[in-house]
């Protein structure tokens, strides 16, 4: 292997795993836009969730996996843009943060509050991503403003310009369309129809969208000269229109092939338009990032070819194992949210509650007892002894609530044996 | 880049990274504990260790996911704000980083989402398999990030080229002694901490004579755990600071306050330290006692702070190369001295189970519970130690603190994200917290059975 083939081939697995982690964590934030509408009942939103939930770490390593290579194999590009794209990249990870933590936190309290706040949560983490996804990859072949230090000399607002904001759009419609065809896979089949229409809805838009993206990206880069990114970019159209229409048929397996492959050629196109450059530079094209100036040295992108070969295959046959076994479609009403075992549980909590009541109530009298005991001199002694009298029966008609409440209890147990 | 926004890029990588490490502290050991209660699930079919498994085991979760979402961070944090550092050292640095996430992460983090959601999707032994690859993923995991560490300690198997660092030598890299020496110190830490969690938790109920059972056993687990990875803790220390002593005895002298080259050299004990007139005040020491740890003699000359500065001052240039002397001196005080109180708390536990009380007296039971965040801080000690003794330096002998930092991020810029991360993270531990003592309230029985 030569040392200009091994950079070649990094950069591919750069974006192989870059590509893997749009088209798993694509469906993931599509799923994760739609929750909070298109969930009618709390029991629709935990099942649009649970078809989501085993899977995300497993979708996000993807990420974290492709901005290792990044920083080890291309340094300058990884330094140059996250430095660059600080403001946009700080979104990115309080978004992701909060979505991570809404799947783990969300279904531990039943107030209304704290899951509409972490439901809100997977929205913001699904939708910030999409779009600035969407911005930065298109901004890389745009141009972004980058010195011949290799620094880049710009603001956060370098960033937005009409192309950037299309690509933002499209990579966000293209989640969502994605994701909603998923949820067919996915969900119960009495839900499956509104999810159809939906797909139907963000397919129709991503076929502009895209059909538009062709066109912007003649306008704004300079890759027009290049015959194979414009053949390229005719791709993701011609998917999503496949998948348009196998959507349609309701061949619901054949459309998710489709969307699974608008998103990846949507990406594919601008990777090939960037290659053999990373970052173009709009102050000049000779102070681009290319995968030969900002490289590692040749042993440390051999290590990495030869790691990712070696342990790739045995990685994608475990997640695909992964998703045979969550392969179900996700029922709306689970035996959990059945409601007798929910009374029943109900009535656990509101027994150990009033024994909890019942048992500071009584601490409470005896202290007040003690209390009255030692101001008995000083107070009339008739109204002082009847009070006692009224307290010791209130202590008795507790002490007896808790053992009714004691008795239900162990009814309980036996009757859940 | 100005002064400010180094001292807020400082401040933001050790708040984040302590942060991070409270979490994934405790499920480096609570992994393999739970891992051993399912194992003894599926061994002898007895229903308790399922309970046992599955309620510490949501525990863990929930420190597992902070760990995972904070991690994130991390991996982006070396580009925002120490890109001039990726850089420099990224050829090499990187590389762990490379191997953690295609191996460790990515199983770990597909075999998480089985175990959690798979209880009845797959086998026993398939979903016993998928802990016993959670725990070792995250350790093995921990491997490859101490490596990473280490190199920044103590840099090995590199070539300088171009006034950039690139990988020499893959061997010397993971054979690098400092790693082993840190990989073990962390690695039980973890394990201390995992073990006390579980004895407070487990005291908790045995307090409130809740679930006996089960938590007379899972407090025997705790106990077991804690008592042997605190020994070997103080143990692995001892020799780490040893090792210390050769290759980083600046971070060794400033930790033990040692201003002048002595012969022997004291133990102190307590000081008052004067980081300006570069003295101390006033101490109480043991006299040859730091000759005696650091190398085994009474006589042993340990090299003082001033040598250290003058050798360094002729090797490296001129500058000023000790690190922040009074943390660096309560924190190493601060952590022996929980390490020794944990090693004699959980020998008391023992005791008493030897006399076959296990849990103990009440009191004992209360003191179990509330020195929970003792552990916690220990390990941020130990880790305020290791990083801020390694200052000025951020890659030892190589690179400047002040030379890894971003060129064009702005102070403003940092403040905002510094803000931003301590507002979210607060909001998350607060979170967790909740969650963590809701499910603790719930007790182990009536856990939900969401598919889990």
């Amino acid at each position: 292997m030569n040392e200009m083939d091994l950079n070649t081939i990094c950069f591919g697995m750069f974006g192989f795993l870059f590509l893997g982690y749009l088209l798993l964590e694509g469906f993931d934030y599509g799923a994760g836009m739609l929750l909070p509408f298109l969930g009618d009942s709390a029991e629709e939103k935990d099942a649009i969730l649970q078809t989501t939930a085993p899977v995300w770490e497993g979708n996000e390593v993807w990420l974290i996996a492709a901005a290792s290579i990044l920083f080890t194999g291309f340094p300058h590009v990884y330094a140059t843009l996250f430095s660059g794209l600080y403001l946009a990249l700080l979104i990115l990870l309080v978004t992701l943060i909060l979505r991570g933590a809404a799947f783990e936190f969300r279904d531990k309290d039943s107030s209304i509050y704290w899951r509409k706040f972490w439901d809100w949560s997977v929205f913001a983490g699904s939708m910030a991503p999409s779009l600035l996804w969407g911005i930065a990859v298109t901004s890389l072949l745009a141009g972004l403003p980058i010195d011949a230090q290799k620094q880049f000399t710009g603001t956060f607002w370098d960033l937005v310009n009409f192309y950037t904001l299309a690509g933002g759009l499209v990579f966000a419609n293209l989640f969502l369309l994605h994701g909603a065809v998923y949820l067919t896979l996915r969900l119960d089949r009495r839900l499956v129809p509104r999810f159809e229409k939906f797909g139907l809805a963000a397919g129709r838009y991503a076929l502009l969208l895209s059909a538009g993206f062709i066109v912007l990206s003649l306008l704004y880069t300079d890759s027009a000269a290049k015959p194979v990114f414009v053949f390229a970019l005719t791709v993701p159209f011609l998917a999503v229109f496949f998948c348009l229409r196998s959507l349609k048929k309701r061949q619901y397996r054949l459309s998710f092939l489709f969307s699974s492959a608008a998103v990846v050629s949507t990406v594919f196109a601008v990777l090939l338009g960037l290659f053999p450059r990373f970052v173009v530079s709009s102050q000049n094209p000779d102070w681009s990032l290319t995968i030969y100036n900002s490289a590692s040295n040749p042993l440390t992108l051999k290590i990495i070819t030869l790691t990712i070969s070696a342990v790739l295959p045995a990685l994608l046959l475990f997640e695909a194992w992964k998703y045979y076994i969550f392969r179900d479609r996700i029922t709306a009403s689970k035996s959990d949210h059945n409601p007798e075992k929910m009374l029943w549980a109900e009535l656990r909590g509101q027994l150990g509650n009033l024994r909890n009541h019942s048992t500071r109530l009584l601490a409470i009298i005896t202290k007040r007892k003690r209390a009255m005991k030692k101001l008995m001199i000083k107070t009339d002694k008739e109204r002082q002894s009847s009070v006692i009298l009224h307290l010791n029966e209130l202590r008795r008609k507790i002490r007896y609530s808790q053992k009714v409440a004691a008795t239900i209890t162990k009814l309980l147990s036996i009757l859940r044996k | 880049m100005d002064n400010t926004a180094l001292l807020l890029a400082r401040i933001q990588f050790g708040l984040t990274l302590t942060y991070h490490f409270w979490f994934v502290g405790l499920t480096l050991g609570l992994s393999l504990l739970v891992a051993l209660m399912e194992t003894f699930y599926v061994l002898r079919q007895d229903q308790i260790y399922k309970s046992m498994a599955k309620f510490w085991g949501s525990l863990f979760l929930v420190s597992y996911a902070v760990g995972v979402v904070t991690g994130l961070v991390n991996e982006f944090q070396f580009g925002m704000n120490w890109s001039e550092y990726s850089r420099f050292a990224g050829s090499v640095f990187g590389l762990p980083l490379t191997f953690e996430a295609l191996t460790a992460f990515f199983v770990g983090s597909v075999a998480i989402g089985i175990w959690v959601y798979g209880w009845d999707k797959v086998s026993l032994v398939a979903h016993l398999v998928m802990i016993w690859l959670v725990a070792f993923a995250a350790n093995y995991s921990a491997f490859w990030i101490l490596s990473a560490n280490s190199f920044m300690q103590h840099p090995a198997g590199f070539v300088l080229n171009n006034e950039r660092l690139e990988l020499a030598d893959l061997s010397a890299l993971i054979t690098n002694p400092y790693l082993y020496f840190q990989y073990s110190h962390t690695v039980l830490s973890g394990l201390v901490l995992s073990g006390y969690f579980i004895m407070a938790v487990s005291a908790y109920y045995l307090l409130r004579r809740e679930y006996t059972d089960l938590c007379t056993r899972s407090f025997k687990i705790g106990l077991a755990c804690s008592i042997l990875a605190t020994a070997l803790v103080i143990g692995t220390g001892h020799f780490y600071n040893q090792y210390l002593a050769h290759v980083q005895p600046m971070k060794m002298a400033a930790s033990e306050a040692l201003w002048e080259t002595a012969e022997p050299a004291p133990f102190v004990f307590f000081a008052v330290i004067d980081e300006e007139k570069r003295m101390n005040t006033y101490q109480l020491a043991l006299p040859s006692g730091l000759s005696l740890l650091a190398y085994n003699s009474l006589n042993a000359p340990v090299r003082g702070m001033n040598d250290l500065q003058a050798e360094y001052t002729q090797q490296y240039g001129p500058g000023y190369y000790l690190p922040a002397v009074t943390i660096l001196f309560w924190s190493f005080r601060g952590m022996v001295g929980i390490g020794f109180w944990l090693l004699f708390l959980a020998a008391l536990n023992l005791w008493f189970w030897w006399k076959n009380q296990p849990g103990g007296p009440p009191a004992l039971l209360k003191v179990t519970l509330w020195s929970l965040p003792l552990p916690y801080l220990a390990i941020t000690m130990g880790w305020t130690m290791t990083e801020v003794g390694r200052q000025p330096w951020l890659i030892y002998g190589l690179l400047l603190t002040e030379k890894g930092v971003s060129k064009i991020v702005s102070s403003a810029n940092v403040w905002t994200s510094l803000l931003i991360y301590s507002g979210v993270y607060a909001g998350i531990a607060l979170a967790a917290v909740y969650v963590a003592l809701k499910l603790i309230r719930r007790g182990p029985e009536n856990q939900q059975e969401q598919g889990r």
